[in-house]
């Protein structure tokens, strides 16, 4: 079997933090379906980096290199903590400096951790319309990791092992299904300068 | 090769006084600037275009009209031309004017512009930038060589039997350079016409630099004007110098660390690692500015962005002191040193006239020659 390549971001923000340990399980399930190869992004490292990148235009090296990490992977795995009933605002910084079309068809398994189940929809409705914008494939399944799912035994349906396992499914048979695609070049040109001359 | 200045034109409070030129001041300052830069032997002065506070140049041709008038060497510029939002019409005809005031001393660089509520100002809409930028040139170019233009586009009105006056100096127009930082679609424009091509590396690394100038050669070739070590390159550079380093950097740390665009961003160290800023002894400058040519090849228009982020005017000619005494001799010894003899210097009117005059000559020989053929035939 191909081994796939796949980018996991975590933008919590303690050190450890459940939105690591979260994004660790996860990678981990895929890894148990699928053969990956796995690359982790613990934005918190590259956090000044992220901001400067937004006020100057461009990446320090190291940001340069996480960034075309999570471009050139086969399939993307992004945890956030909610805060205010929303990602994090690093979390969101982090994607709004990766290229727009980084993750264009990307499979992609979205992930959150919070201080009460009450957010848990979040997912829904902050993070899932985001990377609908990026044009990403969601996979059905997102998953919330609240307080209480840290105690939570691998039962019953809707225990928090049993949505990693079905998200991470979901996720790499997605991957699967796909060939690696190849980075876009931002020097590649996207049409010829007798077709831009002419106006189309 | 050659070297000058190029003004982004702010008006910035001093953070170390919180003083604030006026407009007159900072307009006055900017041309004294352009008169030091003759006087200390700089090659080029290009001002920078903008229709918002905090910048003052709206209007680069009455700038530059005054400022030929007062010099007599130098190669008067833009950094840059808004080929996107200006009438290509109005271009057409200020820069012919300008041209004919300098004695040719003009070129131009064209640029897209930034800054998102200038397009509506000027009636056009930003999503429209790279087409704005080709349509218009097209026609620009146009105007600058044929005597009546008749022309259709999407973006300005038809014209019918017009013709732009004055029109070029010597029948030559200006030489034009494209800027872009990120587009590939005005490197390949800059090559399709065999123009120049500026990479304002100052605000992105080198490895992005090295990518636009290396597609720009590559296309410049495939377009048939040349090798591609024989395009016609521009990079800007960032420096601030004293004779001791730290002591630059200890002066210029307040006004970096506020700076329009990258202020309260990265750290100086951050920024001179990653960028071409150089604040340092004049040795460094000249060491770093060397290096550019590692990654451009061997090229033609060095310009240094120097008098921006409040940074006081005395302090600005105290650099073009050092730029012009210390530094730029060095750099052009240093640069002429394994610079292989095809490649051109940057084009002047001079050189132009000369080139469209050699050019008129082949062809008028070409056209003896298969006369003459013709008649040996028929005999």
């Amino acid at each position: 079997m191909t081994v796939r390549s796949l980018a996991v971001v975590s933008a919590g923000l303690s050190q450890p933090s459940s939105s690591r340990l979260l994004a660790d399980r996860l990678a981990a399930a895929v890894g148990a379906v699928l053969p990956v190869e796995t690359t982790l992004i613990e934005v918190r490292d590259h956090s000044h980096d992220v901001v400067n990148n937004l006020l100057t235009g461009f990446p320090s090296p190291a940001l340069a290199g996480m960034l075309s990490a999570v471009s050139a992977a086969d399939g993307l795995i992004a945890v956030s903590p909610i805060f205010n009933a929303s990602y994090s605002g690093l979390f969101k910084s982090f994607f709004d400096v990766l290229d727009e079309s980084a993750l264009l068809d990307k499979p992609v398994l979205l992930a959150a951790t919070g201080g009460t189940a009450r957010h848990s929809l979040a997912l829904e409705h902050a993070l899932r319309p985001m990377f609908t914008h990026m044009r990403a494939t969601v996979v059905p399944t997102s998953v919330f990791a609240a307080p209480e799912d840290w105690a939570g035994g691998a039962g019953p349906s809707g225990a928090l092992a049993v949505r990693i396992e079905r998200a991470a499914r979901e996720l790499a048979d997605q991957m699967e299904r796909r060939e690696s695609r190849p980075v876009r070049d931002p020097f590649d040109l996207p049409v010829t300068f007798d077709r831009l001359l002419a106006g189309d | 090769m050659q070297f000058g200045i190029f003004s982004v034109g702010d008006v910035t409070p001093d953070p170390t006084t919180g003083r604030e030129p006026t407009e007159r001041e900072r307009i006055k300052a900017m041309v004294t600037i352009a008169l030091k830069a003759e006087d200390v032997g700089l090659d080029v002065f290009a001002t920078g275009e903008h229709h918002n506070p905090p910048f003052v140049p709206s209007s680069p041709t009455t700038m530059l009209g005054y400022i030929a008038a007062r010099t007599s060497r130098l190669q008067l510029s833009t950094a840059t031309t808004l080929i996107t939002t200006n009438d290509p019409v109005k271009i057409a005809e200020d820069y012919a004017m300008l041209q004919h005031l300098a004695d040719g001393r003009v070129d131009l660089m064209m640029g897209r512009g930034n800054t998102g509520p200038v397009y509506p100002w000027f009636g056009q809409d930003i999503r429209m930038g790279i087409p704005l930028a080709v349509e218009n040139y097209a026609l620009l170019h146009r105007l600058w060589r044929e005597d009546v233009v008749d022309w259709e586009g999407k973006f300005r009105t038809p014209l019918q039997s017009f013709t732009s006056t004055p029109r070029p100096l010597d029948g030559v127009p200006p030489f034009v350079w494209h800027g872009s930082i990120r587009s590939p679609e005005i490197a390949e424009q800059a090559a399709y016409y065999g123009d120049g091509f500026f990479a304002n590396h100052i605000f992105w690394p080198a490895s992005h630099t090295r990518r636009m100038v290396g597609l720009y050669r590559k296309r410049f070739e495939h377009y048939g004007h040349g090798s591609a070590d024989q395009a016609i390159v521009g990079l800007g550079g960032q420096v601030f110098m004293r004779k001791n380093s730290q002591d630059a950097v200890r002066e210029f740390r307040p006004y970096f660390d506020v700076a329009p665009v990258y202020g309260h961003g990265p750290s100086l160290e951050e920024f001179t690692a990653q960028t071409p800023l150089t604040v340092g002894s004049p040795q460094q400058v000249i060491d770093r500015t060397l290096s550019f040519r590692e990654y451009v090849g061997d090229y033609q228009r060095q310009l240094f962005l120097i008098d921006h982020a409040g940074l006081p005017l005395s302090t600005v000619l105290e650099q073009l002191d050092m730029l012009g005494e210390e530094v730029v001799p060095v750099l052009r010894k240093e640069f002429a040193i394994g610079r292989p003899a095809h490649v051109p210097e940057a084009p002047t009117h001079e050189s132009l006239v000369a080139a469209a005059a050699a050019a008129a000559s082949a062809s008028a020989s070409a056209a003896s020659a298969s006369a003459a053929s013709v008649a040996e035939v028929a005999g």
